[in-house]
């Protein structure tokens, strides 16, 4: 009885789990990505044209404020690729879908740049802003704490030789990190706010961004999403590739033998 | 469990390394620390808690990759993880024992080495206690780290990369805790996290610890 109903809800998934298939993945994504690059390049040619030349300079800003095309949704990103990467490490560890773990990996690095852009850009915007590059502000903080997350997590991908062990102990990194940079987001709130009362820096932008500014960020948000997703068909593909030319690689080497 | 703790113990004693290299590593970060910033007394009272708690921090670190790799090398780790005690005990065990090595040395020598930097009354007892509940987060956050590294060949470097971002938070509460106790204030909050972080910490970690040794013995 219990078994019939598991049963029943596998077969359920099974057209989401079809793509975990390497042939079908690859077939699938290859036939998706020009499509996804497409549509990558017209939100975000809309999304940064439309925000950068056809709104209105802001009062207390001047052109400068026109940098959140960039900033936020490449903050945005940084974090989402983190949860993204937890989430893929979790089917690799539950299911053992290679493309899973695959694609975990292709995202760190995208997620690195992604992480680098928002704390660049944030720094040129804060330059004029605030007169200075960096304050350690919690949100500033806790982003450099994101980065060196993601640079553990590459390091550890890097380091380990057999591609197996090397997926099953950056996915376990990924579960514990993830708690610890959930940790280190409240750590930090609380530990700037202790000791500077009152002087915070960030702006809450959804509220006090008007629509003039708010419809062109929604596409360009959507634009790093597209990025983001063809950026990792991209990279995931290759690392399929890769692993089957390690195994083309390893057969010839044992039909020599 | 408890002979794997003696064995340990006694085993870090002495092939010599663990118990005194820490805590002389800890002294000369205390010792330098003042030929950087100046001998003011009140600046380096100000910063005294930050600066010995990074210190006990990085003496922490030192000695992390020798919880798991000798066991590693000459093959007991194989013997632990066929033997009944499941992994999950072994590993806090290890923790353990490098905590009596490392993080209670470090939290008996912090208040005596506080009064290099010139601290203010009061301000050992409190350094005292922030190490006291703070450290076995650091030894059983470590211990999870050389897991992950256990079977790489130049882990050392790689380990400090993994370990540091996660020691991010009990440093954040536990210098604060300190540093608000000395300075008069409620330090009630931040003791508070430090000793959820290690009892979280402790009652989670062996776990994660465990399946990473299992893939790296595998």
């Amino acid at each position: 009885m219990d078994n019939v109903r598991t049963k029943q809800a596998r077969d359920g998934w099974n057209w989401l789990w079809a793509w975990a298939n390497p042939v079908k993945f690859m077939a699938l994504s290859g036939k998706a990505l020009p499509w996804v690059i497409g549509l990558t390049i017209l939100t975000l040619a809309v999304g940064l044209i439309w925000g950068f030349f056809f709104t209105p300079e802001a009062v207390n800003f001047g052109s400068s404020v026109k940098i959140i095309y960039v900033h936020v949704p490449s903050a945005m990103m940084a974090i989402n690729i983190w949860v993204m990467m937890l989430v893929a490490s979790l089917i690799w560890l539950i299911r053992r879908h290679h493309v899973s773990a695959l694609a975990a990996k292709a995202a760190a690095l995208v997620g690195v740049v992604m992480t680098i852009i928002a704390l660049l850009t944030g720094a040129i915007w804060g330059e004029p802003m605030w007169g200075t590059y960096w304050a350690w502000d919690p949100r500033l903080t806790s982003f450099l704490v994101l980065f060196l997350f993601y640079l553990g997590y590459m390091a550890l991908w890097a380091a380990i030789e057999d591609p197996d062990t090397a997926a099953d102990l950056t996915s376990v990194l990924a579960i514990v990190g993830s708690v610890f940079a959930l940790l280190s987001r409240y750590a930090v709130n609380f530990w700037n706010q202790g000791l500077h009362q009152g002087a915070s820096l960030s702006l809450d932008k959804e509220e006090n961004v008007s629509d003039v500014y708010w419809q062109p960020l929604v596409i360009c948000l959507t634009g790093f999403v597209l990025l983001f997703i063809a950026l990792l068909l991209v990279r995931t593909r290759t690392e399929v590739r890769k692993r089957r030319i390690h195994a083309l690689e390893m057969r010839e080497r044992m039909s020599d033998a | 469990m408890i002979a794997l703790l003696i064995r340990d113990l006694r085993l870090s004693v002495r092939a010599g390394g663990g118990f005194g290299l820490g805590l002389a590593f800890f002294l000369i970060v205390t010792v330098l620390v003042p030929f950087g910033v100046g001998p003011e007394a009140e600046i380096l009272g100000r910063i005294a808690p930050g600066i010995l708690w990074v210190g006990a921090l990085l003496a922490c670190l030192l000695s992390l990759d020798r919880i798991f790799q000798l066991d590693f090398e000459d093959g007991s780790l194989d013997l632990l993880a066929t033997a009944p005690l499941p992994m999950e005990g072994a590993v806090v065990m290890k923790a353990v024992a490098h905590w009596l090595v490392t993080g209670l040395p470090l939290t008996l020598a912090a208040p005596v080495f506080g009064g290099l930097m010139s601290m203010p009354a009061g301000g050992a007892w409190w350094m005292f206690v922030t190490l006291l509940i703070g450290t076995p987060a650091l030894s059983m956050i470590g211990a999870f780290g050389a897991a992950l590294t256990v079977g790489l060949k130049r882990g050392g470097l790689l380990l400090s990369l993994l370990v540091l971002p996660l020691y991010v938070p009990t440093l954040i509460f536990g210098a604060e805790a300190a540093a608000r106790g000395i300075g008069g204030f409620d330090a009630s909050t931040p003791l508070l996290m430090v000793a959820g972080i290690t009892a979280g910490s402790i009652a989670l970690l062996p776990f994660a610890a465990a399946a990473a040794l299992r893939i790296n013995l595998r």
